[in-house]
């Protein structure tokens, strides 16, 4: 990247720069005109100049001009106006300029913040861009806080100074050359005392002002390391807790926190320093002059007026001189700050642009023999882990990777997968060495998966798919304000130097998996799924979500037939009591009081959880329902068992997850609100601690808990109580709850709660587990498994994938891989954290996958267990990063090399 | 049945009659009660041990698998515990228990049993002197085969 932050700015923005410039000379007319103005309204109408006769006129935008050789010429006579039109007219014109000015302030600085903005955006790609160049072995060294700090926070100051980069030393210096100019022509000797002293500034500031850079530069670095070290922080904070090495990072941070305390405080300091001594030389000019200039008028040697024209001349100079000062401050910080990042993003060996760029069209197959010449692979260290290794995988070739445990497997694996790059030697595609092939080949035609998985934050289907988004297929129509918007962003992306590629087009290559769009991409999906063994796994995901009803029409359409199949197939096996289902008309025991009496999904907070007993319209219901009292007696029984059975145990205790009411936390809190409540009249308690106390009421489950609470006639007083609240259901509410219905999808709650529509029986321990399986074949028979997984799709994997587990990621992984249909298939013990059985499974599975079809891409896979290696049409034996044996797997078992000791 | 009626069950089982009652209840409170028709399975052989159960009421026979199919080693009465062994064992379920008649009981998740075993050492004492008692039986059950062959 170019070293100079000015010649980046030039270079970028020179036709903006020049332009912004004579915009400015410009806004100097009507500016300059607003000055001489009140001094003409005041001499003339106000004070009366030119008015003395009464009825007198003066013409008014008269156009006269001496032009040479032709004399006086008259354009336009103007108009004769008299004493208080003319105030009015001059008035009115002084109005206008005043707009005009503002007129000229707006549209410079937009245009300078505008100016700036691109070219803040600019930078930003720049660097990003270099990210995706960089070798891979950039990446061993940095933390990706500080890169991300590089790219965010610290080259964010550079867009307000852009604007300013070249205009402001112009028109400061040029205003503080004029000051100057007009001293000396005043009174040449005082004009060499100003000069002198400006010398001074211009020499000792920018003196001054290195340590500020250095410590500017310090700042930088330090703060960089901080987020470097937060960001390490998060992404170990499983290894702080397990080694109680937490202090230690307090510690750590708080000396970095010091460290960058000092700094700042330092800074501050000098800086200030220099303002004072800069503010003191330009204060001790006007002194100068008052004394020098006095003494002379004393001794008759200079006149008053001169001394008196001067002092007033000087003061037009500290203004630009003291700006132009701080400009060259703000210049040095951001050539600081810029020169820190661009050290940083510049890197030898860079990827060369051609190798990524953008190419719609898929390339044909790779039908070369994939080969390493002469291999050798070193780690950051220097130690070697592969040594001149030559290999070569004919295409449709089935290869197992076998190595000790320094083999050197993994590397190799790596090497094809242009992981890493070679330390001597190369990885050929025929005749090319692969890494001068461009992405679009090797990331289309070749795959890889390792055991260390990454995935995005995003939805499952989004890292399934994100294997397939190489460009943009589809250009996607926008109308009306979209497609002025859109346009705008192409505009301004361009302006930036960014790619103006649409992130909302289609960039799923569908023809890659088998599918021709959308519609039947799904079935590749699963086959890829089912082969990994994670549709299961996913299924579950998706019975514990809550669908999109947008995505999932035919799931919310069907599932009154589903709740019905459910029912029969309970009935058919002899299981109706696993699930008591939802009935209007009837309390359901297996569900809590305040479950029984809303009677639907909270789909707000209004209504939600603790809130309900405090909503006003909910009390209401309740008193009017007669359940007020009953219910908060109830709390009060509940709160006193509760408090009874829990209060002496620590809030760490496991039993406090069997305890539905309250949280350990709140238990003290009950205690007090007990002793204050007891023996006192229901009527004399106040509306908070009502609904504290029936809240709990809420939580209870007669078969669960077994206190003994609930009878017959408190049960039909609850159901009344449900109709009721449903009946007036204010409008604030009407969006706050959906209401259980038999034939309607509950849009806020889970699939499973959907389709059971009613509550496990409590007394069943392997109930969800049988209900779970039952579900399944239901959705098989009526064709809506293939829904379910999709629902489960939608899952978010969390940061870094880290809600799913690691065997899942790896799974997953696998699955990406599998689903390009590359002609070479490479993979990195891909599944090492799952056991050794289901490792063979998925094995099988995906050897079986990948030739589906009459495929027949070249598969080599680095195996965990040498036993996997029977699969495979060959076997190759690394030892110590050599290849030690390579042929079939009778014939390295007959040999009784390495590998027979290995498999035994 | 009610909580408070649980806890007088659990006092008649001899494991936990060295407890107070409160802390009973507090464990009668954290157990699920569940249910089982006859013939239905309370755990099966080889399965991973996660709870305990005490059997309210009704009766289940304790099934080993052997070549000539299950055969029924013991039955358990109302008030027994079955299934500790594995939780302390850390192992597998050692046999299969099955319903013999409509079957209630607690079932005290692992967790929970080791830390009342951990907090209660009149119980722990308790269930030492249980599996103690069952050791000698065992040990003059072997003595018994071994001399009849």
């Amino acid at each position: 990247m170019e070293p100079s932050l000015a010649r980046y700015i030039w270079t970028h923005t020179k036709k903006q720069q020049l332009w912004i410039l004579v915009i400015v000379l410009l806004s100097m007319i009507p500016y300059f005109m607003s000055f001489d103005l009140p001094k003409l309204i005041v001499n003339g109408p106000i004070q009366g100049k030119g008015f003395e006769q009464p009825g007198a006129t003066h013409p008014f935008m008269r156009l006269h001009y001496n032009l040479p050789f032709i004399g006086e010429v008259q354009f336009f006579p103007g108009f004769q106006l008299d004493r208080t039109t003319t105030l009015f007219a001059l008035s009115l014109v002084f109005l206008l300029l005043v707009i005009i000015n503002g007129l000229f302030k707006f549209y410079i600085n937009t245009y300078k913040g505008r100016l700036g903005e691109r070219m803040l955006r600019r930078i930003r790609f720049d660097l990003v861009d270099r990210v995706l160049r960089f070798p891979p072995r950039y990446f061993k060294r940095v933390k990706s806080a500080e890169v991300a700090t590089m790219v965010k926070d610290e080259v964010e100051p550079l867009g307000g100074f852009i604007g300013d980069a070249f205009l402001q030393p112009v028109l400061l210096g040029g205003q503080a050359v004029t000051a100057m100019l007009f001293i000396v022509v005043q009174n040449f000797w005082l004009g060499m005392i100003a000069a002198v002293i400006v010398l001074v500034q211009i020499v000792l500031i920018p003196r001054m002002r290195r340590r500020l850079i250095v410590l500017g530069r310090k700042r930088q670095l330090t703060a960089r390391a901080l987020s470097g070290r937060v960001g390490e922080i998060v992404d170990g904070i499983g290894a702080v807790h397990v080694h109680d090495t937490s202090n230690y990072e307090r510690a750590d941070i708080a000396a970095r926190l010091g460290l960058i305390f000092k700094i700042r405080f330092d800074l501050y300091q000098w800086k200030f320093m220099v303002k004072f001594l800069n503010n003191f030389l330009a204060q001790i000019t006007p002194f100068l002059f008052y004394m020098v200039g006095g003494y002379l008028v004393i001794q008759g040697r200079l006149d008053v007026g001169q001394l008196v024209a001067v002092i007033g001349a000087y003061k037009d100079l500290p203004g630009p001189m003291k700006e132009l000062i701080d400009w060259d401050q703000d210049r040095q910080d951001v050539q600081v700050k810029y020169q820190q990042v661009v050290e940083q993003f510049t890197v030898d060996g860079l990827i060369a642009p051609r190798i990524g760029a953008l190419t719609i069209d898929n390339p044909g197959p790779m039908t070369n023999p994939l080969s390493a010449i002469g291999l050798s692979m070193a780690d950051d260290g220097g130690a070697m882990l592969l040594d001149r290794i030559s290999l070569q995988v004919k295409p449709g070739e089935t290869v197992a990777l076998v190595s000790t445990s320094t083999g050197g497997a993994e590397a190799l694996a790596e090497a094809f997968a242009r992981l890493n790059w070679p330390e001597s030697g190369r990885v050929a595609s025929g005749a090319d060495d692969l890494l001068e092939l461009p992405e679009a080949v090797t990331g289309r035609r070749m795959s890889y998966a390792s055991s260390d998985v990454f995935l995005f934050q995003a939805s499952l289907r989004d890292n399934l798919l994100y294997g397939l988004k190489h460009a943009p297929l589809t250009s996607v129509t926008y109308d009306g304000a979209a497609a002025d918007q859109h346009r705008w962003d192409i505009h301004e992306a361009r302006r930036s130097g960014n790619p103006d590629l649409d992130i909302h087009a289609d960039w799923i290559d569908y023809a890659s998996v088998g599918a021709t769009g959308p519609h039947d991409l799904f079935e590749a999906v699963r086959q890829v799924l089912d082969a990994v063994l994670l549709s299961r796994d996913i299924l579950d995901l998706g019975l514990r979500s809550s669908a999109d009803l947008t995505r999932h029409t035919e799931l919310a359409g069907r599932i009154v037939e589903l709740r019905a199949a459910l029912r029969t197939r309970l009935e058919h096996e002899g299981l109706s009591g696993l699930v008591v289902p939802f009935e209007p008309g009837a309390y359901n025991k297996e569900a809590t009081i305040g479950q029984n009496l809303l009677f639907g999904a909270a789909a707000g907070p209004e209504l939600a959880d603790r809130a309900l007993a405090a909503n006003p319209y909910f009390a209401s219901v309740l008193r009017q329902a007669g359940l007020d009292r009953t219910l908060y007696e109830m709390g009060l029984e509940i709160a006193e068992q509760a408090i009874e059975l829990f209060a002496d145990l620590p809030p760490d205790h496991q039993f406090f997850q069997q305890l539905a009411f309250m949280s350990a936390e709140e238990i003290p809190a009950y205690e007090t609100l007990l002793q204050r409540l007891k023996n006192r009249p229901y009527e004399t308690v106040s509306e908070n601690d009502r609904a504290m106390i029936v809240t709990l009421s809420f939580a209870y489950i007669e078969p669960r808990h077994r206190f003994g609470l609930l009878g017959d006639e408190l049960m039909n007083k609850i159901v009344a109580a449900r109709n009721r609240f449903y009946e007036d259901l204010p409008p604030e509410l009407q969006n706050a709850v959906e209401r259980y219905d038999p034939a309607k999808y509950i849009a806020a709650a889970t699939v499973m709660d959907n389709v059971l529509f009613g509550r496990l029986g409590s007394n069943h321990p392997d109930a969800p587990d049988r209900i779970r399986s039952i579900v399944y074949d239901i959705l098989d028979e009526l064709g809506l498994y293939g829904e379910l997984l999709d629902v489960g799709l939608d899952f978010n994997v969390g940061a870094g994938g880290r809600r799913l587990t690691s065997g899942q990621r790896q799974k997953l992984d696998v699955a990406r891989a599998l689903l390009k249909r590359p002609d070479f298939l490479i993979l990195n013990r891909p599944l090492s954290a799952l056991d050794q059985r289901v490792q063979e499974k998925v094995l099988q599975n995906v050897l079986e996958e990948a030739r589906r079809d009459g495929r027949s891409p070249a598969i080599v896979w680095v195996v965990t267990n040498p036993a996997m290696a029977m699969m495979f049409d060959r076997v190759v034996v690394l030892d110590s990063g050599r290849l030690v044996e390579d042929g079939t797997h009778e014939t390295l078992l007959a040999g009784g090399g390495i590998f027979k000791e290995l498999v035994s | 049945m009610l909580l408070k009626d649980e806890v007088g069950m659990l006092q008649r089982v001899p494991l936990f009659s060295g407890i107070e009652s409160a802390k009973l209840k507090l464990l009668a409170f954290t157990s699920d009660r569940v249910s089982y028709s006859a013939g239905q399975i309370l755990f099966r052989q080889g399965d991973e041990g996660d709870a305990a159960y005490v059997i309210l009421s009704g009766k289940a026979d304790i099934l080993v698998d052997s070549d000539s199919g299950p055969i029924k080693v013991a039955e358990l009465l109302p008030n027994s515990i079955v299934g500790e062994i594995a939780i302390l064992c850390n192992s597998s379920r050692t046999a299969t228990v099955r319903a013999a008649s409509p079957v209630e009981a607690l079932r005290i998740r692992k967790d929970h049993f080791l830390r009342l075993m951990r907090e209660f050492p009149e119980m722990t004492i308790e269930m030492v002197r249980v599996l103690a008692d069952r050791l000698s039986h065992t040990t003059a059950d072997l003595i018994d085969a071994r001399s009849a062959k």
